[in-house]
């Protein structure tokens, strides 16, 4: 079926980085920078991007995602910003105990799965919380094509208020942030009824805020087209089950603080992936047979696909007797 | 390698020609002796040196009369290359990725200059040394997409990526098989793909969707497609199906071998850094039955293929007619020896035509 056959490469290119800064921007957030070991620039991006960034933890790889939150035009320089998550797996744990300037690191080649829609005549951004990451890297682009944007932010407390400073000097008409701890909430009816037609929403944030403005967006007559969203399931720790490969012949363990798609990377199993957090559809995998539930995580499959045909190895579980998979 | 630009026409006299470099790197799509649709996708990252799929775009003795040919038919009919106004930046995208490619890929053929935003772009073969400012059309005699694919070999779809879709929002399309960029402008992947038999029932497009909605960055794909053109003509448009759709009843048992061109499209796919769009080039590249016929592999195989490919291919590729012409031509270069696998023709070791007369 091949033209000129080569040996596939699994996933996106990897770029050679090291840590050219380390900033901690408040108690829980902390702004790392990368440029290129060879010197080279780094390739463009567009506002909304993620990298994949992996980490060496004492012989355990593991690979978070993160929105590139630089301007999408310096090419220098990606920035990314990690929020430490204390009861996470780790990789955030890692980024802040573990990192410092001068480190080596390997990231992928930006991937986009939350971009803008460029035909918009307005762009209205809500972020909550660490959400504002991919945000940073639409409002640079958005600024030199003179985009007609927003942002609504919703932060815990003035403390935990990440680059509220940065964006309420630069754009102080465009930028409103609502404080939790003060009981301000963003005025979501108000706000959607109030854009001109062709407007273009999008969120990132905890899912509740996530689900909350789908919601009311359709129930206020938007399209859903016109309401985008971006939801990393950092991969979530569980219960170790045990797994049978039928096309590799094995039989193989996943750890309590491993996903089922790193189990199979340690194995040497060829796994295709690309977001490693359950959007892209890469990593889709059959199931052969089970006995068991799934803890499905991904925002990929069909109910019915769930339902005991597919899984998504990047951050789905199994608890059970025994389960089959066609890798 | 310097290249010897030919000198030629795709139209009136027909004047095109393929040297024995030209037919031995020809891109022949058939790695078996039969054909049916396939998601027939690999990574576009090289191949073999020489052949036409180790550089991200090809270059060949073709190159300055293709472009010859490509003004000609943008001044009969501007609405080949079409862009909506919200795609100006993935052409901006598009002239970035082949100035970079063409000026890396080909050194001694084409230059690229930068201070700041101030790019010098130098095309030897065409003679043309141009500086302008990037990101700004009024530096430009055309928008960033016309200007660059005015340029480049092949057509050039420019999809927008959206609602889990692709869109065809911008394109230059002048060496097309019989189907029309002002007719699909707009359209979605399903919908241009709508006339194309069986490959919806089997599931391709679906599939295909999801992985070309998935081709990230850096990480490039190509896939091969083919048909039949009588002549060698590039723009085989609806827009002109009065003028060349006739001129497959000009074929005869005698002129079959020069005038019958197997035509096969190496198509594509590169994420685009800004817009987030994809572009898909479609290069096309031609070759004559009697310049097959002198690999003994490609004329074994050629005849089984056009032989047993489904009646429904051969309607949608439109030889439906000649095929009966078609195989009494070409059952004169096959004798029933195996082919080996792939498609390269591997003149050494394949035997010779065991056949008289
Ligand atoms: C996004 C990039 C693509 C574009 C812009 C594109 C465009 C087109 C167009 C315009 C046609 C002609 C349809 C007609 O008769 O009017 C066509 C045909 C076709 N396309 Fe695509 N296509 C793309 C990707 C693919 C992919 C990935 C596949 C994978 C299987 C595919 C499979 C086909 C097939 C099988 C045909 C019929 C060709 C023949 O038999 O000659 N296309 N495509
Ligand atoms: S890697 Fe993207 S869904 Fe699993």
């Amino acid at each position: 079926m091949s033209a000129a056959p080569q040996k596939a490469k699994a996933g996106a290119e990897q770029i050679n980085v090291k840590v050219s800064a380390v900033v901690p921007l408040n108690d829980l957030v902390t702004r790392f920078e990368f440029q290129r070991t060879d010197g080279q620039r780094l390739p463009t991006f567009s506002g909304g991007a993620h990298t994949v960034v992996t980490m060496n933890d004492d012989g355990r790889t593991r690979l978070n995602p993160y929105s590139l939150m630089s301007d999408p035009t310096d090419t220098s320089t990606y920035a990314i910003s990690v929020r430490r998550d204390d009861q996470g797996r780790g990789g955030s744990l890692f980024m802040h105990t573990r990192v410092k300037v001068g480190d080596e690191m390997q990231i992928t080649y930006p991937v986009n799965l939350f971009s803008l829609d460029l035909r918009a005549k307005k762009h209205v951004f809500f972020a909550g919380g660490i959400g504002i990451t991919p945000f940073m890297s639409m409002i640079a682009q958005l600024e030199r094509s003179n985009g007609n944007w927003e942002l609504h932010y919703a932060v815990r407390t003035e403390a935990l208020g990440t680059y509220v400073d940065e964006l309420r000097y630069k754009f102080p008409n465009k930028v409103h942030v609502y404080y939790d701890d003060q009981s301000q909430s963003i005025p979501l009816e108000e706000l959607l009824d109030g854009q001109p037609l062709g407007t273009n929403a999008y969120v990132c944030g905890p899912k509740g805020m996530i689900d909350w403005i789908h919601a009311t967006a359709a129930a206020a007559g938007w399209p859903d087209a016109q309401v985008h969203s971006e939801e990393f399931t950092a991969p979530q720790p569980g219960k170790p089950f045990e797994v049978r490969l039928c096309k590799s012949d094995k039989t193989i363990q996943v750890g309590e603080s491993e996903s089922l798609l790193e189990a199979l990377e340690r194995e040497g199993v060829e796994a295709p992936f690309l977001c490693r957090g359950g959007a892209c559809g890469q990593c889709e995998t059959d199931v052969v047979s089970y006995d068991g539930e799934f803890i499905h995580r991904d925002h990929w499959l069909e109910p019915e696909q769930q339902a005991g045909q597919k899984i998504m190895p990047c951050v789905s579980r199994f608890v059970g007797a025994s389960l089959e998979i066609d890798r | 390698m310097t290249i010897q630009f030919n000198d030629e026409t795709f139209r009136d006299d027909y004047s095109f020609h393929n040297s024995d470099w030209a037919i031995k790197r020809f891109p022949f799509p058939f790695h078996e002796d039969s054909y049916m649709y396939a998601v027939n996708m690999e990574q576009h990252r090289g191949g073999p040196e020489g052949s036409v799929y180790e550089k991200r775009f090809d270059v060949d003795e073709h190159y300055v009369a293709e472009m010859r040919d490509r003004a000609m038919v943008l001044a009969d009919d501007p609405l080949r290359c079409q862009s909506l106004p919200h795609m100006t930046l993935a052409g901006w995208d598009l002239l970035e990725l082949i100035m970079v490619s063409k000026s890396e890929d080909y050194p001694d053929l084409f230059e690229l200059h930068h201070d700041a935003d101030q790019w010098r772009w130098v095309n030897k073969p065409l003679g043309i040394d141009d500086t302008f400012t990037f990101l700004d059309e009024t530096t430009l005699p055309y928008g960033p997409m016309e200007y660059i694919t005015r340029q480049t070999q092949g057509d050039f779809c420019v999809l927008d990526q959206r609602e889990e879709n692709l869109w065809m929002d911008a394109g230059m399309v002048t060496t097309q098989a019989d189907w029309s960029l002002d007719f699909d402008l707009g359209m979605n992947f399903f919908e241009w793909h709508a006339p194309v038999p069986l490959a919806h029932e089997m599931g391709i497009f679906k599939r295909a969707l999801k992985f070309l909605l998935n081709i990230q960055q850096g990480a490039p794909a190509r896939r091969m497609n083919w048909t039949m053109t009588v002549n060698p003509l590039l723009d085989t448009s609806p827009e002109n199906y009065h003028k060349w759709g006739i001129q497959k009843t000009t074929l005869t048992p005698e002129n079959i071998g020069s005038k019958q061109h197997l035509r096969v499209e190496l198509q594509t796919f590169f994420r685009l850094p800004r817009s987030n769009a994809l572009v898909f080039p479609i290069r096309c590249y031609l070759c004559s039955f009697q310049d097959l016929m002198t690999m003994p592999k490609w004329g074994r195989r050629l005849h089984r293929v056009v032989r047993d490919l489904p009646v429904e291919l051969a309607t949608y590729k439109g030889f439906i007619d000649n095929r009966p012409m078609m195989l009494d031509y070409l059952s004169q270069f096959d004798d029933g020896l195996p082919t080996s696998p792939g498609v390269f023709p591997e003149p050494e070791t394949e035997p010779p035509l065991n056949k008289a007369g």
